[in-house]
């Protein structure tokens, strides 16, 4: 009778049981002394979604070559997802993971863990930003009107013409020179050009071009990416 | 125990006032028992630990001020949405939150709609007049409506906004992505009445035999993106059988075109003059080549043409160049009017891209006509037709099944996957990831989709709900859609020819590659044009995909001149209105500083190509010799107003300086050599 009793309580508790089991973490056959990110930190994606390139990271020994079949475990703040969350290293001694970033906007602290002969635990930290729904609509704003001379990165599709202004722009990321200017000044600047705060005329005006809520998202999304975080960066999201 | 069970009712109910006692206490605690749990129920909890939260704060009397105790509604019938969302989330509305992480009290983020005015559920989902947190957020038995992943949450944006939204690129790309991968041809999705249309043209396979060899066509069905890695055929996953009847019934099935065969020179040229004739005529615009460090290089209109020299038999791609319309009247290429001695150049040049391994492996033996037979069935079971032109067999009707309703599919009619979540964003993102995978038998191709395209394409599926029906059309926003513009005459008929809607937009309709087009006449001088059309110059110096020399005769550039002259003008621009030189030296020497000094024009535009750098904007050395004058001072005075979405910002400048520049601008003529050679 008792044993019957148990018996259905298991099966009705595997029943009930939603949840997956937690895949196995992957064995380690080799290991490292460092981790280096190869790719991947420091992009920006609208929040809940997934980071448009993926994070790369790379497990090196004492003489700095790739470690081939080492264990590495990625986590993060609650709602950022992993795929996969661990693997062990490929023949260059890397593995990638696509990350989806958790609902809210701001800084998510990612973390990968791997661990050294006697193990120790090696973490990397890595930062990822997500933006909500305004500063997306700046991030769109940014790569119509603005990127073209404040981002010095060229592509064969999108050249850059920062090299080609007298006075070089500020990247929007450049936190050190953006976050000493108010909210009021920056708005002043992409309406009325660079004369409104003395400054370089080649920085056209935009207040006739774009609307008050497009210059906000605009400001919404410069105060989101700077770097280092300033006034309104916003919240940064790290593991429990 | 019987007799145990006696003494303890006789202890309770042994006189009648003891009786009475026990009884008003059994009823009392059960009559408590609805205000206890009110008492402790989830929402005053969150409520308590909200009022916690905001006690210490700085700003803990304006706080407090707005917090309305209670359960909270928002209740719009014409929406359907009874939302007691707010009951919980209390924070939403308090911009001042903005630091706060913890659940339920975060501030909601700014959007272009008002909580009041659309509530939760028509952009989240879930259960809006639920109370607790499972049943609002959670599918229940009764309720299968979860929350949706934000993810996915611009999906949501798609119930009422047929058309684009700059605030919802993933919602775009995935709209964009269902009507160009083809999932339009076998799939129907009807959007209030009106079904979606696919963009995307597969080629017709009519006259296959005439193109390629029953090799290629085995090779390329067992596995496209082996053929050209940006390949759109998905993989059907045949069986090697499989792809031997249907190579077999396609080749036997295709009947030869009337078109003219070539009987050119075989001899090649030599491939330095094929690189540069590939060049000239910028092919890359819409062809990309995969190069030696792998990256596959060029514009995405065209297929890719890194191996075509093993796909297409010489003769066909000779006559393809001499004039693709003859064998597909749709094309997005266009008719160049290459001379003989070009097409053995350029046909030579691109049939030495060939990859030797490709086809090495292939050996079929003489097609039987079981084989064919097979075959034919095969494609019919496949549903090819759905795609592909094929003689003798019909367009499948409802190949696949009905997406209009996808985005409501009731988990409980779904075939999850062992170990998906079950949930309805998580199988169709599943089934488009591995679509073979859910049952045996299945027909489904297998795409090679990114996991962002993946999730692009489950949010525009998902966009497809019920909701969207029920909406009241008020709040519905169409889509403008492309209009069926059709240039008239002579001058339409080369248009078409020359494909100029590939790249262009004319009157709504057409390409975004290239400037549009509607206002052209307006905007440039006729010799300009006429000498553009006969050899096309690059307008921007970090331009790489250009305009296409066509080789066109002096006949054919003067129709196409006289067109758009006439046709494509704006009301609102008088040409004439502005002389094209005579303007004062003054006005010139005024109209330079501005252009220098205040507006700092040089910062994207090129005037002295020694001193300016601007990479931005079109070069205008010589733009007193393209444009017109009554153009160039509307567009300084509203570049909007005349190209919507231009990058030049309206400046707001006064009618005199409009006229100085205007006066400077009309001066560059470029020098007189330049204007002589072309």
């Amino acid at each position: 009778m008792n044993r019957a009793f148990i018996l259905i309580a298991l099966i009705t508790l595997a029943g009930c049981s939603h949840k997956q089991p937690a895949a196995a973490p992957a064995k380690a056959i080799a290991f490292g002394s460092a981790m280096v990110e190869s790719s991947g930190g420091k992009q920006i994606a609208p929040a809940g979604t997934l980071l448009p390139q993926p994070v790369v990271v790379q497990v090196n020994d004492e003489q700095g070559n790739p470690v081939t079949g080492s264990a590495v475990e990625f986590s993060g703040p609650h709602g950022v997802v992993f795929d996969p969350a661990n693997g062990t290293t490929d023949s260059s001694g890397q593995l990638t993971t696509n990350v989806t970033l958790g609902n809210g906007a701001g800084r998510y602290e990612l973390v990968a863990t791997t661990y050294d002969k006697s193990h120790k635990r090696i973490d990397l930290k890595l930062q990822e930003i997500a933006l909500d729904y305004q500063q997306g609509l700046g991030l769109k704003l940014n790569q119509h009107y603005c990127e073209r001379c404040h981002n010095s990165e060229s592509t064969p599709e999108r050249v850059s013409n920062l090299d080609n202004l007298d006075v070089k722009p500020h990247a929007f990321t450049d936190g050190d020179y953006l976050n000493k200017m108010t909210n009021d000044d920056l708005t002043s600047i992409i309406s009325h050009g660079g004369p409104a705060l003395n400054q370089s005329p080649q920085m056209p005006p935009y207040g006739y071009t774009l609307s008050k809520s497009e210059i906000q998202a605009l400001l919404a999304y410069i105060r989101a990416i700077a770097d280092p975080p300033g006034f309104g960066g916003g919240l940064t999201y790290v593991q429990r | 125990m019987k007799g145990k069970l006696l003494r303890l009712w006789r202890q309770l109910f042994g006189n009648s006032i003891q009786a009475f006692g026990v009884v008003s206490l059994v009823l009392l605690v059960l009559l408590a028992i609805a205000p206890a749990k009110n008492h402790f129920s989830e929402w005053r909890h969150y409520q308590h630990s909200y009022l916690h939260l905001i006690r210490d704060r700085s700003d803990a009397l304006t706080l407090r001020r707005h917090f309305q105790g209670g359960i909270q509604q928002i209740w719009l019938p014409e929406l359907q949405v009874v939302d007691r969302c707010t009951t919980c989330h209390v924070g939403l509305k308090e911009n001042s939150l903005v630091d706060v992480t913890e659940q339920p009290f975060t501030k909601h983020p700014v959007i272009p709609h008002k909580l009041d005015e659309f509530g939760c559920v028509v952009c989240h989902r879930g259960q809006g007049p639920a109370t607790t947190v499972s049943e609002a957020h959670y599918s229940t038995l009764a309720w299968e409506q979860p929350v949706l992943p934000t993810k996915y949450i611009q999906s949501s944006c798609g119930q009422c906004h047929q058309d684009d939204l700059p605030g919802a690129p993933l919602l775009k790309e995935g709209r964009q992505l269902l009507a160009e991968s083809g999932c339009l041809h076998c799939h129907t999705v009807q959007l209030h009445g009106i079904a979606l249309q696919p963009t995307d043209a597969p080629p017709p396979l009519t006259d296959i035999a005439d193109k390629t060899t029953r090799e290629w066509i085995y090779a390329w069905m067992k596995d496209p993106q082996a053929y050209a890695m940006t390949a759109k055929m998905p993989n059907f996953k045949l069986t090697d059988d499989e792809a031997r009847d249907i190579s077999a019934f396609l080749i036997a099935d295709s009947t030869p075109l009337q078109a003219d065969t070539l009987t050119l020179s075989q001899k090649s040229g030599d491939p330095t003059a094929g690189a540069s004739l590939y060049g000239e005529s910028f092919c890359a615009t819409c062809h990309a080549v995969q190069n030696a460090a792998g990256n596959v290089v060029g514009g995405n209109i065209g297929p890719e043409l890194t191996r075509v020299g093993n796909k297409v038999k010489p003769e066909w791609l000779q006559a393809w160049l001499q004039n693709p319309r003859v064998y597909d009247s749709g094309t997005a290429m266009p008719h160049y009017r290459f001379n003989d001695q070009q097409l053995a150049t350029l046909s030579g040049f691109l049939m030495a891209k060939s990859d030797s391994d490709l086809l090495s492996n292939v050996h079929l033996d003489p097609a039987t006509a079981e084989q064919i037979k097979h075959g034919r069935l095969l494609v019919m079971n496949y549903g090819c037709a759905s795609c592909h032109q094929i003689n003798g067999i019909k367009k499948p009707e409802n190949f696949a099944p009905d997406l209009s309703r996808i985005g409501s599919k009731p988990i409980n009619q779904l075939l999850f996957l062992q170990g998906m979540p079950h949930t309805l964003p998580d199988y169709i993102s599943g089934k488009i990831k591995t679509p073979r995978a859910f049952a045996a038998g299945l027909k489904m191709p297998q795409f090679t989709f990114t996991p962002e395209q993946i999730d692009a394409l489950t949010t525009a599926l998902l966009s497809f709900d019920d909701r969207s029906r029920t909406l009241p059309l008020s709040v519905m926003v169409a889509h403008a859609g492309d209009s069926n513009y059709e240039p008239a005459g002579k001058a339409g008929q080369l248009m078409k020819d020359l494909a100029c809607f590939s790249c262009h937009r004319i009157n709504g309709r057409g390409g975004d590659l290239a400037p549009d087009l509607s206002l052209e006449g307006s905007a440039v001088q006729r010799p300009w044009l006429e000498a553009f059309l006969k050899s096309p110059t690059t307008l921007r110096p970090a331009l790489i995909r250009r305009m296409p020399k066509f080789n066109l005769s002096d006949s054919e550039i003067h129709e196409l001149s006289d067109y758009i002259m006439t046709v494509y003008q704006s009301p609102a621009i008088d040409r004439d209105s502005m002389p094209l030189s005579g303007y004062s030296a003054g006005q010139v020497e005024q109209g330079k500083q501005l252009f220098y000094s205040k507006y700092g024009c040089q910062a994207c535009h090129i005037v002295d190509p020694k001193a300016d750098k601007g990479y931005i904007g079109p070069t205008l050395t010589a733009v007193g010799s393209r444009m017109n004058a009554a153009w160039i001072y509307a567009w300084l005075k509203d570049p909007q107003a005349l190209r919507p979405g231009s990058m030049e910002p309206k400046w707001q400048m006064s009618d005199d300086n409009a006229r100085a520049l205007t006066a400077y601008l009309m001066s560059l003529k470029g020098s007189t050599k330049q204007v002589a050679k072309k």
